[in-house]
C-alpha cells in the first residue's frame, strides 16, 4: 500500500481504473475531466495498457467499445457536452451488451454553460439520454475516497452485466482534494478479459444466462460471431420477428431489474425516528449531513436518505422512508430531477419539497437547513397521511 | 482462375439485402478473394462497419464482424485494433457514412496512420435512405434531396485521403474487379492506413433519378467516366449539364494507387511505447 496523500477526486478515479484492470482509455478534453485523461496518459503506459486521445467524445466511446470487443476493459472520461455526444454510443454498448465505463464529471449547463462550476443537471441525461428504451446503471460518488471505490464497483458492475456503467460526479467532487491511502501500482500489468471457456459446438453469441446476461467472447480468440446495433435475435444477426425483438429488450431490462440487489445502495443517517428526510447524492450529500446534524442539535427531528446509486433509482428505500417521515427535502444542485423519483417512489404518503440551487455554487449546509427548519417549524396541516405536492422550497 | 470464396460467406444469412444491379457485391467479391489470394486465417479478420448499404456486407462474411454506428466505424475499429494489434482489421463504409457524418475519423485515422483497410464504396447518393443527396454527389446530379439537381461541388476523397496523411491510397472501379482485387490485396498487406474508394453504382435510386440507365450501363458509364473528357461529355451519362463549371467538377477519376509511402504505424508506435515503459 501507498502513504495518505491528498488525492484529486479526478486522479482517484484514474488510480481506480487501473487498479480495477481497465487496461484501455480514449477520450478527448474537456473541463472538468481532463485530468482523468492526463492520469491515464502517464499510467497506462506503465502498466502494459494503451492511452488514446480521439478526434471526438463520440469516436472516444467508439474506440472504447472497440477495444472492449477486444478483451480489454475500457474507459472514457468527459463532461456535459461530451456526455451529450456520447448517448448514440451508449445506446450502442447498452444493445450489443458491450461493457465499458463512462465518467462524467458534470458542470453547469445547458450548452457550454459554466465549465468550471458544479452542477447535477446529468442526472437524467445518464438515464434517458440515448434514444430507445434501455436500463442504465449510475454511481454517484460524494467524496475522493468513494470516487475510487465505485469507480472499481463500476467496473465490476459493467462486466458483470455486460453494459456500460456511468460514473456521474460534480465538478467539485472531481477537483476536490482529501487524503487517502492509494494502493500501490506495483505488480500491476497487462490484463484481458478472460474468454468462456467450453462454449458448446453451437454456440449463440446472445443466448443469455438464467440471470440474464450471456457470457461476452472477445473478438480473435477463435470464435467468429457477428455484433450489431441492430436488433438482433440469440445468434446476433438482426431480426424483426416481433416475439423475438420484445424479447431482447425485455431481457435487457431484467438483467438489471431482477437484480436490483446487487446494485441498488443507500445510506442512512439519523431516520430512525425523523420526521423530515433529507434525500441528497453527491456532494450534497455531505452537505445535508451536516445540515441534519445542525438540525439535530437544535432538536430537529432530521434524517438523511444518500444513495451512491442514482439508477436504478433506489425505490423501495424511499418508500420506506416516505412511510416514517412526514417530509422530504430533495436538495439537488438543478432545477429538479432527482425530485421527481422521489415523489413518485413516495407516493404521496409524504410531502416532496424540492432545495434545489443553480448558481454555480455547491449548495451549502445552511441553504439545506433552512428548507428542513422551514418543514419542521410548520409542519403540514393535512397531516402526513395525505402528502403533499412537489414545491420548491427554496 | 477465380477462387471459390464462398468458404467467407455466412450462406445462412442469403438472400443478401442488396438490389438488382448494385455494384457492391462485387467489391465485396473482391475483397474476398483478396483474403483467400492472402489465405488469411478468418478467425484473425475483423471486418467492421458503420451505416449504409455498403455498410451491411459485413454481416454476410464469416469473420469476426462489428457493425456499428452510423460513421463511427473507423473510430470502433481503432480502438479494435489497439486491444488486437494482430487482427487484420478492415473497415466497409459509404460516401455517406466515411464521407459525410464520418468524415473527422477518416482523417484522423489517415492523420494516425493505423493500419486499417478502408474500403469506400462510392456510389454518388445515400442509398440505404432512399437516394438523397450525398457529399459525392456530382454537380447537377438529381437526388430525392436534390431535385433541381445538386448545386453543392463533390469532393474528391483520395485526394483528402493524401492530404490527411494517409499511406496507402487508391482508387478503383466495380466494373473492373480483378485491378480492385489487386488493390485491395496491396492495401491489407500495406502497413498503416490503407484507404480504397471504389466507384460502385446506385441504378435503383441515382441511377433512375439520373436516368443512367440499369446496373449493367452504369457499370460501362464507369468506365467511360475514365475516359476522354470529350467522350464524357458527349454521352452525357455524369455530366448532367454542358456547362463550364459542371465539367470542372466533373473530370474523370484517376484510378489506380495513386499513393503508398511508409510511415511508422500507430498501432505498433503506441505498443512500443507501451513496452518501454512497463514497471514489470
Amino acid at each position: 500500500m501507498g502513504r495518505v496523500r491528498l488525492v484529486r477526486g479526478n486522479v482517484a478515479c484514474a488510480r481506480a481504473a487501473i487498479a480495477a484492470g481497465c487496461r484501455f482509455y480514449a477520450g478527448y478534453p474537456i473541463t472538468p475531466s481532463s485530468e482523468i485523461a492526463e492520469e491515464m496518459a502517464a499510467l497506462l503506459p506503465k502498466v502494459g495498457g494503451v492511452f488514446v486521445q480521439m478526434e471526438d467524445e463520440i469516436a472516444s466511446l467508439a474506440a472504447c467499445i472497440g477495444a472492449s470487443i477486444g478483451g480489454l476493459l475500457a474507459m472514457t472520461a468527459t463532461s456535459g457536452p461530451g456526455f451529450s455526444l456520447m448517448q448514440e454510443h451508449l445506446g450502442f454498448a447498452a444493445l450489443a451488451e458491450i461493457p465499458c465505463v463512462v465518467v462524467d464529471v458534470m458542470r453547469l449547463g445547458p450548452s457550454t454553460g459554466l465549465p468550471t462550476a458544479p452542477s447535477q443537471g446529468d442526472v437524467y441525461q445518464a438515464r434517458w439520454g440515448t434514444h430507445g428504451d434501455r436500463p442504465s446503471i449510475v454511481l454517484a460518488p460524494a467524496s475522493v475516497r468513494e470516487v475510487y471505490d465505485l469507480t472499481i464497483r463500476a467496473f465490476q458492475l459493467s462486466e458483470r452485466f455486460r453494459t456500460p456503467v456511468i460514473l456521474l460526479y460534480d465538478e467539485v467532487v472531481g477537483h476536490m482534494m482529501e487524503p487517502m491511502e492509494l494502493p500501490s501500482l506495483e505488480g500491476m500489468g497487462p490484463v484481458r478479459r478472460a474468454n468462456p471457456v467450453d462454449l458448446p459446438k453451437d454456440y449463440l453469441p446472445y443466448a443469455a444466462d438464467e440471470d440474464g446476461v450471456p457470457p461476452l467472447v472477445s473478438f480473435g480468440s477463435g470464435v467468429r460471431y457477428h455484433i450489431t446495433g441492430l436488433i438482433h435475435d440469440e445468434s446476433g444477426f438482426p431480426t424483426q420477428d416481433p416475439a423475438k425483438v420484445s424479447s431482447l429488450l425485455r431481457r435487457l431490462h431484467e438483467k438489471i431489474s431482477r437484480n436490483l440487489h446487487e446494485i441498488v445502495s443507500v445510506e442512512p443517517f439519523l431516520l430512525e425516528d425523523a420526521e423530515v428526510a433529507v434525500f441528497a447524492y453527491g456532494i450534497v450529500a455531505r452537505a445535508a449531513r451536516e445540515a441534519v446534524q445542525e438540525a439535530r442539535a437544535r432538536g430537529m427531528r432530521v434524517g438523511l436518505l444518500r444513495s451512491s446509486v442514482l439508477w436504478p433509482f433506489p425505490e423501495d428505500a424511499v418508500r420506506e422512508v416516505a412511510r416514517t417521515v412526514r417530509a422530504i427535502v430533495v436538495a439537488e444542485m438543478n432545477l429538479g430531477q432527482m425530485v421527481y423519483e422521489v415523489e413518485r417512489a413516495a407516493g404521496g404518503r409524504a410531502e416532496v419539497v424540492g432545495c434545489f440551487q443553480v448558481d454555480g455554487r455547491p449548495i451549502s449546509p445552511e441553504t439545506i437547513l433552512d428548507a428542513v427548519s422551514t418543514l419542521c417549524a410548520h409542519p403540514s396541516p393535512s397531516g402526513k397521511s395525505k402528502g403533499g405536492r412537489l414545491k420548491e422550497g427554496n | 482462375m477465380i477462387p471459390d470464396v464462398r468458404t467467407y460467406l455466412r450462406p445462412a444469412r442469403m438472400p443478401h439485402i442488396l438490389c438488382p444491379g448494385c455494384g457492391h457485391g462485387i467489391v465485396l467479391g473482391a475483397l474476398l478473394r483478396a483474403f483467400h489470394r492472402l489465405r488469411l486465417n478468418p478467425d484473425q479478420i475483423a471486418l467492421v462497419a458503420g451505416i449504409g448499404c455498403s455498410s451491411r456486407l459485413v454481416g454476410y462474411v464469416d469473420v469476426c464482424t462489428l457493425h456499428t454506428t452510423h460513421g463511427r466505424a473507423l473510430a470502433f475499429a481503432t480502438g479494435l485494433k489497439l486491444a488486437r494489434p494482430e487482427l487484420t482489421v478492415v473497415v466497409l463504409t459509404g460516401d455517406g457514412d466515411g464521407l459525410g457524418i464520418g468524415g473527422n475519423h477518416l482523417i484522423h485515422a489517415a492523420r494516425r496512420n493505423i493500419d486499417l483497410t478502408c474500403i469506400l464504396f462510392n456510389n454518388a447518393v445515400y442509398g440505404m435512405t432512399g437516394g438523397q443527396l450525398a457529399p459525392t454527389t456530382p454537380q447537377e446530379g438529381v437526388a430525392s434531396t436534390a431535385p433541381y439537381g445538386n448545386i453543392e461541388p463533390p469532393f474528391d476523397s483520395c485526394k483528402l485521403m493524401m492530404g490527411a496523411g494517409a499511406t496507402f491510397v487508391a482508387r478503383g472501379l466495380a466494373y473492373e474487379p480483378l485491378a480492385l482485387e489487386e488493390m485491395i490485396a496491396r492495401g491489407l498487406v500495406h502497413r498503416g492506413f490503407s484507404f480504397i474508394e471504389v466507384i460502385t453504382d446506385c441504378p435503383e435510386y441515382y441511377g433512375r433519378y439520373n436516368q443512367l440507365g440499369k446496373g449493367p450501363e452504369m457499370l460501362m458509364s464507369q468506365k467511360r467516366r475514365t475516359m476522354d473528357i470529350m467522350e464524357i461529355l458527349a454521352t452525357k451519362r455524369f455530366v448532367v449539364r454542358d456547362r463550364p463549371e459542371v465539367r470542372a467538377w466533373n473530370l474523370p477519376y484517376r484510378l489506380g494507387i495513386l499513393h503508398e509511402e511508409e510511415r511508422p504505424e500507430f498501432s505498433q508506435v503506441c505498443w512500443q511505447m507501451v513496452a518501454g515503459r512497463e514497471m514489470v
